[in-house]
């Protein structure tokens, strides 16, 4: 591939008292790939994105971004530099209407045309005709779709979702896959997921984590092929 | 549509109270005339706790630096009340700035405990450098230095009509900001503050924001409050002028806009009365705010805002 590199990662590691949950992971995105993180529960894949994202401080090891060494940036200057995250467990502002969740996001880039870039990133996810409802009172499925629709608005370089399939019926998720295809290849993706079917047709390159640190990298086939993986993983 | 709805409410409430101004009985005149000026400082206090979520139990000491700011501005400088009163606007203003650098560092009940603290502290400090403050005793306002631009501000009309066209400001600013979009962030911060962060606001800095603006006011409201009605003390610094705008905001309904006053309207003639009729009126209060806390504790706005009139600003 000669894709150009937008995150790259070294030696990032990030222990709790005893508990290695990053442990020295070196790890690259390559621009407009959507890219999967999965492993076992515990793997240390949310600590691994929340140092990404800023949310936890590295502990040691480097993270560039976009040619610039973000290791200490605080989480709201990343996202202002492009790195947009949506929450494992949905967190939207519930008493707010859903255009003002989305409003929030667009007006943090300072967007000129504040609610013609909502409205266009409500319609994104098809909520275009609830923008009026009161967010928390939203089925669950479209919190999550406002959640995405919230990182898109930030029109980010990288989107990072946190299991964002959990809990959705299958035409739901077959929607939210359609979403996720129509970000690339202007932004990149970066997806952890638990759902194996969602992975293999989505991702075009998979990294798997275990005990914090990266068991195997490569497209669906070779993880799938990959021997360690079925041992730790995907059950033998 | 919505928006000159909320306008045009707010424009009533101020019409209203011009047509106070002809036709109110001397006593409740002046009592509106206070209640306006208090109603600045509790629009501030909403400003901080109803909208952006900081529950500060210190903002006598936003309050005692307008007062004192403009004040001690003109008993030892012999300042005009003009220069008087933009001084006291700055002194709340830089105080809750100074004040919120530090404060803001913690949250929750670690911040009501700092603030609370803080006030304290400013509150000993007016007695312990008595001789500038003259302390407990206060400082009379001599009726020459309450002069604004040829209005005498020591007479009644005049007294109502200055206090009405500074409420009439902060209200409509007030208005004006909670629907700018800092005003949305604002709302945000208090929702939930790591989404927010992870929409790339930096919360420290919102909420500095918020608790100066909120500071300018409380400074507003003090500095209007000795120059209209003509005295200066410690009492007015004191940890009850940090609870009563606290009182009016839950009454009224926090993060609405006419809540604060419709609170310090309430909260006023609940204490005038129930003081004619008992010396225990502090109990009359207690038990208000107890129903209040049971049954609507969005407060009164607040609970007509989710019951009836959702664009209620």
């Amino acid at each position: 591939m000669a894709a150009v590199t937008l995150l790259q990662a070294r030696g990032l590691t990030r222990h709790f008292d005893g508990l290695k949950a990053v442990d020295g992971v070196d790890f690259e995105l390559a621009q407009g790939e959507i890219h999967a993180l999965i492993g076992p529960n515990g793997a240390g894949k949310t600590t691994f994105v929340s140092l990404l994202s800023g949310r936890i401080p590295v502990q040691s090891g480097t993270i560039r971004f976009n040619g610039r060494d973000i290791t200490r940036l605080p989480a709201y200057r990343r996202v202002r530099e492009g790195i947009a995250y949506t929450f494992q467990i949905t967190q939207i502002y519930g008493s707010l209407s859903v255009f003002d969740n989305v409003a929030l996001a667009t007006q943090s880039r300072h967007s000129h045309r504040l609610a013609d870039d909502t409205e266009a990133a409500l319609a994104r996810v098809g909520l275009e005709d609830r923008a009026d409802q009161v967010a928390g009172t939203l089925s669950y499925g479209h919190q999550r779709l406002l959640e995405v629709a919230m990182g898109l608005a930030l029109k980010p370089k990288l989107l990072i979702l946190d299991e964002p399939t959990q809990g959705l019926a299958m035409g739901e998720i077959e929607t939210f896959k359609e979403i996720v295809r129509s970000v690339v290849p202007e932004a990149t993706v970066l997806l952890i997921e638990h759902n194996m079917d969602v992975v293999m047709d989505l991702a075009q390159r998979i990294t798997v984590l275990n005990f914090g640190e990266v068991l195997a990298t490569g497209t669906p086939g070779a993880i799938r092929a990959n021997a360690a993986v079925q041992t730790a993983y995907l059950g033998g | 549509m919505t928006a000159d709805r909320a306008l045009w409410l707010h424009l009533g409430v101020l019409a209203a109270l011009l047509a106070a101004h002809f036709i109110a009985p001397a006593y409740h005149h002046t009592n509106i005339a206070r209640i306006m000026v208090l109603a600045i400082y509790a629009m501030g206090y909403n400003i901080a706790f109803g909208y952006t979520g900081l529950l500060s139990l210190g903002h006598a000491l936003l309050f005692g630096a307008g007062l004192y700011g403009a004040g001690l501005l003109v008993y030892h400088a012999g300042a005009g009340a003009p220069a008087a009163l933009v001084a006291g606007v700055l002194a709340g203003g830089a105080m809750a700035c100074a004040v919120g650098l530090l404060a803001l560092r913690t949250a929750g009940v670690a911040f009501m405990i700092v603030t609370l603290m803080f006030a304290q502290a400013g509150y000993l400090t007016i007695l312990y450098f008595g001789s500038y403050t003259r302390g407990d005793e206060g400082i009379v306002i001599p009726r020459a230095a309450r002069m604004l631009g040829g209005l005498d501000l020591s007479d009644d009309g005049t007294r109502y009509l200055v206090a009405l066209l500074l409420f009439a400001v902060a209200l409509l600013v007030n208005l004006a900001l909670v629907r700018s979009p800092f005003g949305r962030i604002m709302v945000a911060m208090r929702e939930n503050e790591e989404r927010s962060r992870m929409l790339g606001f930096n919360p420290f800095t919102v909420k500095l924001a918020a608790l100066t603006v909120s500071g300018l006011y409380a400074g507003l409201s003090g500095a209007a409050y000795g120059l209209l009605f003509g005295y200066v003390g410690a009492s007015l610094a004191s940890v009850q002028y940090s609870i009563l705008p606290l009182l009016y905001v839950l009454l009224g309904g926090a993060g609405t806009v006419l809540g604060p006053f419709l609170g310090a309207l309430l909260m006023f003639y609940l204490i005038d009365y129930a003081s004619a009729v008992t010396d225990a009126h502090q109990f009359v209060t207690g038990a208000a705010l107890v129903l209040l806390i049971l049954f609507a504790p969005k407060g009164i706005l607040g609970t007509l805002r989710a019951r009836a009139i959702r664009w209620l600003p």
